[in-house]
């Protein structure tokens, strides 16, 4: 148990100190937000569908949430080449509590991030439908950076150098975020691409979110919640299995 | 205490340790010397539960590591060749973390890092981010973290690369007073002869992987008729200089960390 809070806390405390780091990774969703969501408001407006800030903010809050969870459990790499993973791997505790801290010290930094987001949209002019729901909207952006983290950390167990993570930016990352709805309605899309979508995972934690924030879903958020959870055991799974078995 | 039995590691088509067997006995001071690139480190890193033999048994207090690597983690420390340090973090901090991780308890982790931190003169350093201390520093908290719990065996692959003179003497007095008071066995590698010749009750010499002598410094003399360990260390082990591979991924991963830091 302390070692899962160890090695949490120094995720967070490294989180937490790099000040100009954090400003600097609100960069890319705050333009993703600004930028598409004048953009294509007027056309989205035109459709039928609605105001397209309040419709595209939850899909940038996840993909905030996407990217720095799996950033931060990607960091495992830079531990390695640095050297610090070796001390944590002779520890005399189980390196599924190694793991675990790591990833739910990511998910804690994704979901900062997240949150940090979801306020620049709400500057930017968003509103959540109902308060009520907010916290519910909370649990599920933890719930998204769990799996993500996982994940990343799945990721990072394997991967030895930087050429892999780009490999794994260009055609694991992208596509999640790409195909999650995070940009558009997942209403009447061409059969492949409706079948990508609804294999992602990120899918169903967008519209996990905009069921909470805007009161519109796909799945429905039982589903939602029901994807996401078993995605988070089968990552956390994956993720205890390769971690454990890293040599250096 | 540390039973290796033909134990062999071979990456691709090279073999980095070739059938090596030896022993050591609980309470001995035990070290293992060899030129660049022999296989101490990896003969390490596998008794470390870090890597997997190809082929071979290794137990340590009686424990196949293979099988219960857990069990065989509580009962060593070690004090890498590498860096290990986390530089985001205070020395404290440091020190903090690697108590948590032994299950050190809370009062006797602050009192022995104090006194650590202060036998190797880095007490008025503590709240320091690492990556503002000097190698020699770094090395120091390195081999401070080390004594923080007490192990049954203390690995120390050449614990005193890039140490002044002052903190050798200190590191090895600190060495031997675990060992005579807490019985801690210790393997230990390093390139100063003269030290191991102090320090170590035995020595093996391991050269391309295998082991090419073993005994004291008295019967490994006697073995090579030479008068000084370095003299026997030479005669076994040749006079041409290794070439320590390089490692370019290491290097590139670091430019690419500093970037992603901005
Ligand atoms: N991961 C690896 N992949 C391929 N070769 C490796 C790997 N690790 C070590 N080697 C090789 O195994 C050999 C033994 O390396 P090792 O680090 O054990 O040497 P060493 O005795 O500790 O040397 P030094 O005194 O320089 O520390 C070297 O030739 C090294 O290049
Ligand atoms: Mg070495």
């Amino acid at each position: 148990m302390s070692a899962i809070y160890a090695m949490w806390l120094r995720e967070v405390k490294r989180y937490l100190r790099s000040r100009v780091q954090i400003v600097a990774s609100l960069a890319q969703p705050t333009m993703y937000l600004l930028i598409l969501g004048f953009g294509l408001g007027p056309v989205f407006q035109e459709a039928g569908k609605g105001s397209y800030i309040q419709f595209v903010a939850p899909g940038v809050v996840g993909m905030s949430i996407l990217f720095s969870s799996i950033f931060s459990g990607v960091g495992l790499l830079f531990d390695r080449q640095f050297g610090f993973l070796k001390e944590t791997l002779v520890a005399p505790v189980p390196r599924t509590n190694i793991m675990i801290g790591r990833t739910l010290g990511s998910a804690t930094i994704a979901c900062i991030q997240g949150t940090l987001v979801l306020t620049v949209c709400m500057l930017a002019g968003f509103r959540p439908v109902s308060w009520g729901q907010f916290p519910i909207a909370l649990l599920f952006m933890l719930l998204i950076a769990t799996v993500f983290a996982a994940l990343g950390t799945a990721i990072g167990s394997v991967l030895k150098d930087m050429q892999g993570f780009q490999i794994i930016m260009n055609f694991l990352v992208m596509p999640i975020f790409f195909l999650s709805g995070a940009l558009f309605p997942l209403t009447n899309l061409p059969a492949p691409l409706s079948v990508l979508t609804h294999m992602d995972p990120l899918s169903y934690g967008i519209d996990a979110l905009r069921s909470q924030l805007i009161s519109v879903t796909h799945f429905g958020a039982a589903l939602d919640a029901a994807v996401l959870g078993a995605c988070a055991v089968a990552f956390l799974a994956l993720g205890t299995r390769l971690f454990s078995k890293i040599e250096i | 205490m540390i039973q290796v039995n033909d134990l062999v590691k071979s990456f691709s088509d090279f073999r980095a340790v070739d059938q090596i067997s030896f022993s050591v006995q609980p309470g001995e001071i035990f070290a293992f010397l060899g030129p660049n690139g022999a296989g101490k480190t990896t003969t390490i890193k596998m008794l470390t539960t870090l890597l997997k033999p190809t082929s071979g048994t290794l137990a340590i207090d009686g424990l196949d590591i293979a099988r219960h690597p857990n069990e065989v983690r509580k009962r060593f420390g070690i004090v890498f060749q590498d860096p290990s340090l986390d530089n985001e973090l205070t020395a404290l901090e440091n020190m903090e973390i690697h108590g948590v991780l032994y299950g050190v308890p809370a009062r006797v982790r602050t009192e022995r890092t104090e006194k650590l931190l202060k036998l190797f003169e880095l007490w008025d350093r503590r709240d320091s981010f690492v990556k503002t201390f000097s190698g020699g520093m770094k090395r120091r908290l390195e081999i401070a973290r080390g004594f923080l719990h007490t192990p049954k065996i203390l690995f120390l692959d050449e614990p005193t690369l890039g140490l002044d003179p002052q903190s050798r003497n200190q590191l090895w007095s600190h060495v031997k007073h675990v060992n005579e008071t807490e019985g801690v066995t210790v393997f230990l590698t390093t390139h100063y002869m003269d030290e191991a010749e102090k320090v170590a009750q035995r020595i093996a010499i391991i050269d391309h992987g295998k082991i090419v002598a073993q005994g004291t410094t008295a019967e490994l003399k006697e073995q090579t008729k030479t008068d000084s360990l370095e003299g026997a260390f030479l005669a076994l082990t040749g006079t041409t200089i290794r070439d320590e591979s390089a490692n370019p991924g290491a290097d590139q991963m670091r430019q690419f960390s500093q970037m992603w830091r901005r």
